[in-house]
């Protein structure tokens, strides 16, 4: 079992030791930056046909089910229409996008609207290097700097988003992305604010770390992931709500919003370019889904302690695979918010809640040494009293509006 | 609390979720190809011409007496009468369409021309399947494309085949009847008249109404 948790690691410490001294640190980066670049990508493949799947079942239909393998009839007459299920179908949209025309608008600023989709996917791909997706399997361990390095590279997608909307001189890309910029911005607060809590408690900015201090045992068999604390278990949904937002998801996917902005920022997008865009999205869901794995789900640590034989990466792809799944449901569950109610949500309840969260955290480091249930149930009241205070005001305010004139 | 109708939602999804999985009769979706709809009696696509007996060019029905060429809102008809007659079901000369072709492009499935038709000659088709490769010479249909057998027209539209073709029939009857009077007439009266001639034996059947409103 030990050899099947680190067989990615011995593999790549296997292809390095063969090469000679000089090379083998570059080797050693090119082969973990091309795992990232090859596992990620395929994982965006997978869930675009999950996607598409999930959303129509959801609406009681059976959502793509047709393109499987591609056969030639005329070259080999003999091979059986194989479906797969559908789960060709992403092939089939990557031709689509590579051989569609890219068309630039006449009036975009050329060189701008060329690298946006690159100064997307660039932050996000690096975002990637310091997520520990297993045992020993961070690609960069920054041991100071982690989490900072993560938000760094995370908030330079908020650029990229700009770039778009500025340079393809068109009012509804630049609507989307002052609205994105305006969204971003805001809930990167709450998401920065709802992490440190975790820093806090854990005393180190490095994901690895973070990952090795949950790894403590609770009852014996409960792993001590920070979700199973009241400031934990606030934080990760706190986080879930502003990595909603931060990732453009719906409820929160103002910034593109077709029924109004067409596609929002990359309205004047398309082919590959267009293609760019999506991916980094995705890969930005993944990333974020990820930090919040890595910073409240306890990583790569399996949930019980009878289950640790399993292997480390299969839990951070599997616990990836249900946040994924629920931010599927999410979509397919919840309207579009307006922008006023985004605005309001961030800055009169987010923040609010994520402050007294870290109270909450505080209060827990310091009655370390009280009864673990009384302290479990001085945070669980602080928080739900403060849950109650605040989410009063918001029902008061989105109450079914009456229409005087129209009714 | 704020939040339980987020909850609610969530329920919701996730009841259709699993629900379509373990019990597919609630998917809407028809998947065309592989299934296919029953079509509704009154279903209309496009016209065709119809013809008795075997031969569909001496079976036509059509007299070419081009009200419907008239009477398409799109002007998708076009007919060439004939220089000669042949006898008609009731077995009076008549001319027939030398060209009939329809622009399947133009026509608007408005029906117009069948309700129009004198001659129970022109129906409405269900077939919907009329997609082609080759625009310019598969678009427009000529006479021998259009022209289906009456038991096509039994099958696809059973309630407006059985009034037409009772209509039919007791045209036919008439004329039968008014044949067999006029011969027991001539037989009484000893003038000898032909009865091609005859002024009264020029029956148009009467005019059914529209056949298959829809709706």
């Amino acid at each position: 079992m030990e050899q099947i948790d680190q067989i990615f690691v011995h593999l790549k410490h296997g292809v390095v030791a063969f090469l000679p001294e000089g090379l083998q640190p570059l080797v050693s980066i090119l082969i973990s930056v091309t795992a990232i670049v090859l596992v990620f990508p395929l994982l965006f493949a997978l869930t675009t046909v999950l996607e598409r799947k999930g959303l129509g079942r959801i609406q009681n239909r059976p959502g793509p089910n047709r393109v499987g393998l591609p056969r030639l009839p005329t070259l080999f007459p003999w091979l059986p229409k194989l479906r797969l299920a559908g789960f060709g179908q992403f092939a089939a949209d990557g031709i689509k996008s590579l051989t569609k025309e890219d068309i630039v608008p006449r009036e975009a600023d050329r060189v701008v609207h060329f690298l946006a989709p690159f100064v997307l996917l660039v932050p996000v791909l690096l975002a990637f290097s310091v997520l520990p997706v297993g045992r020993n399997m961070a690609a960069l361990d920054l041991r100071e700097t982690g989490l900072l390095f993560f938000f760094a590279a995370g908030a330079a997608t908020e650029l990229s988003v700009f770039m778009a909307g500025w340079s393809s001189h068109n009012k509804y890309s630049l609507l989307g992305a002052m609205r994105a910029i305006a969204q971003m911005i805001s809930y990167e607060i709450p998401l920065i604010l709802s992490s440190l809590t975790v820093v806090m408690m854990a005393g180190s900015l490095s994901l690895v770390t973070i990952v090795e201090r949950q790894s403590g045992v609770n009852f014996g068999f409960l792993h001590g992931w920070h979700v199973f604390t009241p400031w934990g278990f606030a934080g990760f949904w706190l986080f879930l709500i502003a990595a909603c937002a931060e990732a453009n998801r719906t409820p929160f996917d103002l910034p593109e919003a077709e029924s109004e902005l067409v596609a929002g920022y990359f309205t004047e997008y398309s082919g590959f370019k267009f293609a760019l865009f999506f991916l980094g999205e995705y890969l930005g869901l993944f990333a974020i889904s990820g930090l919040g794995i890595t910073l409240f789900l306890g990583g790569w640590l399996s949930p019980f302690t009878f289950l640790n034989w399993m292997p480390s990466w299969f839990w951070f792809f599997f616990k990836l695979f249900l946040m994924i799944a629920f931010f599927i449901w999410l979509r397919g569950t919840l309207p579009r918010l307006r922008l006023d109610q985004l605005m309001n949500f961030a800055w009169k309840f987010l923040l609010p809640m994520t402050l007294i969260n870290l109270v909450v955290a505080a209060l827990w480091h310091f009655t370390n040494s009280w009864n673990p249930a009384l302290r479990w149930l001085l945070g669980a009241i602080l928080l739900t009293f403060s849950y109650w205070i605040l989410g009063r005001g918001f029902e008061a305010k989105f109450r079914p509006r009456t229409y005087r004139y129209a009714s | 609390m704020l939040g339980s109708g987020i909850l609610k939602g969530l329920a919701e999804t996730a009841k259709n979720f699993v629900g379509s999985y373990i019990d597919e009769s609630g998917l809407t979706t028809i998947e065309y190809p592989d299934e296919r709809q029953t079509l509704a009696e009154n279903t209309r696509q496009f016209p065709f011409l119809v013809f008795d007996g075997d031969d569909a060019m001496k079976g036509l029905r059509c007299v070419s007496c081009q009200i419907c060429e008239k009477e398409c809102p799109p002007q998708c008809i076009f007919i060439v009468k004939s220089k000669d007659k042949k006898p008609d079901h009731v077995g009076k000369p008549q001319f027939y369409p030398a060209t009939f072709d329809i622009d399947l492009s133009v026509c608007m499935s408005c029906q117009i021309c069948v309700e129009v038709c004198p001659f129970e000659a022109i129906k409405m088709d269900t077939e919907f399947e009329l997609s082609t490769s080759d625009r310019f010479g598969q678009l427009l249909l000529h006479k021998g494309q259009l022209a289906k057998p009456n038991s096509h027209f039994q099958e696809i539209h059973p309630t407006d085949a059985a009034v037409s073709d009772a209509a039919l029939a007791a045209d036919k009857a008439k004329a039968e009847a008014k044949a067999a009077a006029d011969a027991k007439a001539k037989a009484e009266a000893g003038i000898p008249r032909p009865l091609a001639s005859s002024p009264e034996a020029v029956t148009i059947p009467p005019a059914l109404g529209p056949p298959n409103l829809p709706m």
